[in-house]
């Protein structure tokens, strides 16, 4: 049996019944790893002796007969962002190059206790801040589908992992898109739950006001259960939300019948990719003949959101990258005279192009002089997209668009032009500015082989909502492996 | 490009971010804030007289606990990671006379 190409509620369930061990799991990722690493480099940090430890301790469990939680014996793989008690977790930043936190995130917590066994580290941005994993201090992710492009970002590793079946699945993060856009260019499925859901406890700040936690897997079954084991209010995230029900599961329905689906006319309009719009077009046709009110309309201040988005999402950096200051913990320069002279050399040293381009933007917004005309100007721009974001919701249930304009860039393309490499995040950064839950489900590929995804965007707290209308979508096609995993497991 | 950034600014945000930039850096921080301002002043258009800035979409309150000591002692633990550290505590370069 080929255990990877499981998905991780049918791996679970064989491991609870006996079928494949724990051990058997982890050592089904190890082969791919083994095979595929080398090439694709999804992973910052491997912790193999600590997965079949980890295994061991949940097979025992399992064999004794104890209850045991929803994924147990199911390997995941956690980006490199949200602190792993006792493993190295570096942000794909230099200067987190030695950072072994001794605190375990409250959604890696919650994730150990539904039992899923931990195997390693994903790659990113740095600091979450790109959308390819090429800004990665520890070199780039390539493509599963075809290494010469890349896997998308911020969540790129974790994403990669996913489709070449380097895990059974993973977590990532988004701020503006960090899940579900590699999701779509790896050809699996992401969710971005409503802020609040998951709590940031152990999540390397970027953007704190956007900032989410969200599982990455194969279909859109695995995330809603995943999402149901990591989400939790905790005291120790002062945003988090104490939600009414954490039951996400049982909106796994194919039943789409009087489910109204708007579709924001300014999404598809030039700078769209016609495949991509073919594909999400079909694929909106799908669920119209499944019985959705399938109907268009006018979102409005679309082309505001990119730019209100690196304000805010800078000055937030800006703030929260302050702690890196070369004392408490991380990489500090060798020389330095006086306290401030090895502030400023450590952070210069440690930090990357994007991440100091930001910094130094989210400095200058927040300056005297400065502060109203952007920052302010932009949490005012904020207000009007969500107030657009209420008014659809008033007449839909769930937002139908694209997750990025085109299917994934070729290696090395991206990072000359910033402002380029942004407008890709149009159709995902509103959905952070607004608080919404978002999720990102393959529709096709385009004649280059590479995967196309499709959003679905919720009210807030209406999950529910968007994973119905995304499983009723996933039922009605199976699931694309990527070339790389369908070879022959030797 | 609309904005220009002078060399003081750009000396000035590096003091506000704490950044050693070299001369390179400079010049490329000048060009890129600069067009990523041009860029920004799009949200010019917009007109937000009236309009409540938005700092969190719920309506939530700030969120106190009684102030009790809950978490143990992990001093070690915290110097663990430390890059130097003296008797128990962070070791800086000397900051007072």
């Amino acid at each position: 049996m080929d255990i990877m190409a499981l998905t991780a509620v049918e791996l679970a369930k064989k491991i609870r019944q006996r079928e494949i061990s724990a051990r058997e799991a982890v050592e089904a990722a190890f082969r791919n790893i083994e095979k595929q690493e080398a090439v694709l480099h999804s992973y910052v940090t491997l912790d193999r002796e600590g997965a079949f430890r980890r295994a061991e301790a949940v097979q025992r469990r399992i064999d004794a007969g104890e209850e045991v939680g929803i994924l147990a014996g199911v390997p995941v793989a956690v980006k490199d962002n949200i602190c792993t008690k006792g493993i190295l977790t570096t942000c794909s930043s230099k200067i987190l190059e030695n950072f072994v936190p001794f605190f375990s995130a409250e959604a890696m917590q919650n994730l150990e206790q539904a039992g899923a066994v931990l195997i390693g580290k994903t790659n990113m941005d740095e600091f979450a801040m790109g959308s390819t994993t090429e800004t990665s201090y520890y070199g780039v992710t390539k493509n599963p589908w075809n290494t010469e492009y890349v896997p998308g970002g911020s969540s790129g590793g974790s994403c990669a992992a996913v489709a070449a079946e380097e895990c059974a699945f993973a977590l990532g993060s988004d701020t503006g898109g960090s899940i579900r856009q590699p999701s779509s260019f790896c050809g699996v499925t992401g969710l971005k739950p409503t802020y609040g859901t998951v709590s940031r406890y152990g999540l390397i700040a970027y953007g704190s006001s956007l900032d989410q936690i969200g599982p990455i897997a194969k279909d859109v079954s695995d995330c809603a259960a995943i999402l149901e084991a990591v989400a939790s209010y905790d005291s120790k995230d002062s945003t988090s939300i104490k939600r009414e029900s954490y039951d996400f599961t049982s909106a796994l329905v194919e039943d789409v019948k009087g489910l109204r689906i708007g579709i924001p006319r300014d999404y598809f309009t030039e700078g769209l990719d016609i495949e991509v719009k073919a594909a999400i077009e079909k694929a909106i046709r799908v669920l119209e003949e499944r019985g959705a009110l399938v109907e268009e309309f006018d979102l409005n201040f679309v082309e505001y959101a990119i730019p209100a988005y690196y304000i805010i999402a800078s000055a937030e950096a800006s703030s929260n990258l302050a702690r890196f200051d070369g004392v408490k913990y991380g990489y500090r320069t060798e020389e330095y005279e006086g306290l401030h002279a090895m502030y400023k050399r450590t952070r210069s040293e440690g930090f990357g192009a994007e991440v100091k381009r930001r910094i130094m933007l989210g400095s200058f917004v927040l300056s005297s002089g400065y502060y109203d005309a952007y920052y302010l100007k932009a949490l005012k721009t904020k207000a009007l997209i969500k107030k657009a974001f209420d008014r659809a919701f008033e007449r839909y249930d769930v937002i139908a668009a694209p997750v990025s304009p085109a299917t994934a860039p070729k290696l090395g393309e991206s990072l000359s032009d910033p402002i380029q490499m942004y407008l890709g995040d149009i159709y995902t950064i509103s959905v952070n500015l607004a608080g919404l839950p978002g999720i990102s489900v393959p529709c096709g590929v385009d004649e280059k082989g590479l995967p196309i995804g499709m959003q679905l965007i919720g009210n807030c707290f209406e999950e529910k909502k968007i994973i119905r209308a995304a499983y009723t979508w996933e039922q009605s096609r199976t699931y694309q492996r990527c070339p790389i995993a369908k070879k022959e497991v030797g | 490009m609309a904005n220009v950034i002078s060399d003081e600014m750009i000396e000035y945000v590096g003091i506000l971010a704490k950044l050693e930039l070299s001369e390179e850096e400079k010049e490329q921080a000048k060009k890129d804030m600069g067009r990523m301002l041009d860029y920004i002043d799009k949200l010019n258009e917009l007109d937000t007289d009236g309009v409540e800035p938005m700092s969190h979409v719920f309506p939530v309150k700030n969120v106190f606990r009684e102030d009790v000591v809950e978490n143990k002692d992990d001093r070690e633990s915290i110097l663990s990671n430390a890059p130097k550290k003296k008797d128990g505590s962070f070791f800086v370069p000397k900051t007072v006379e």
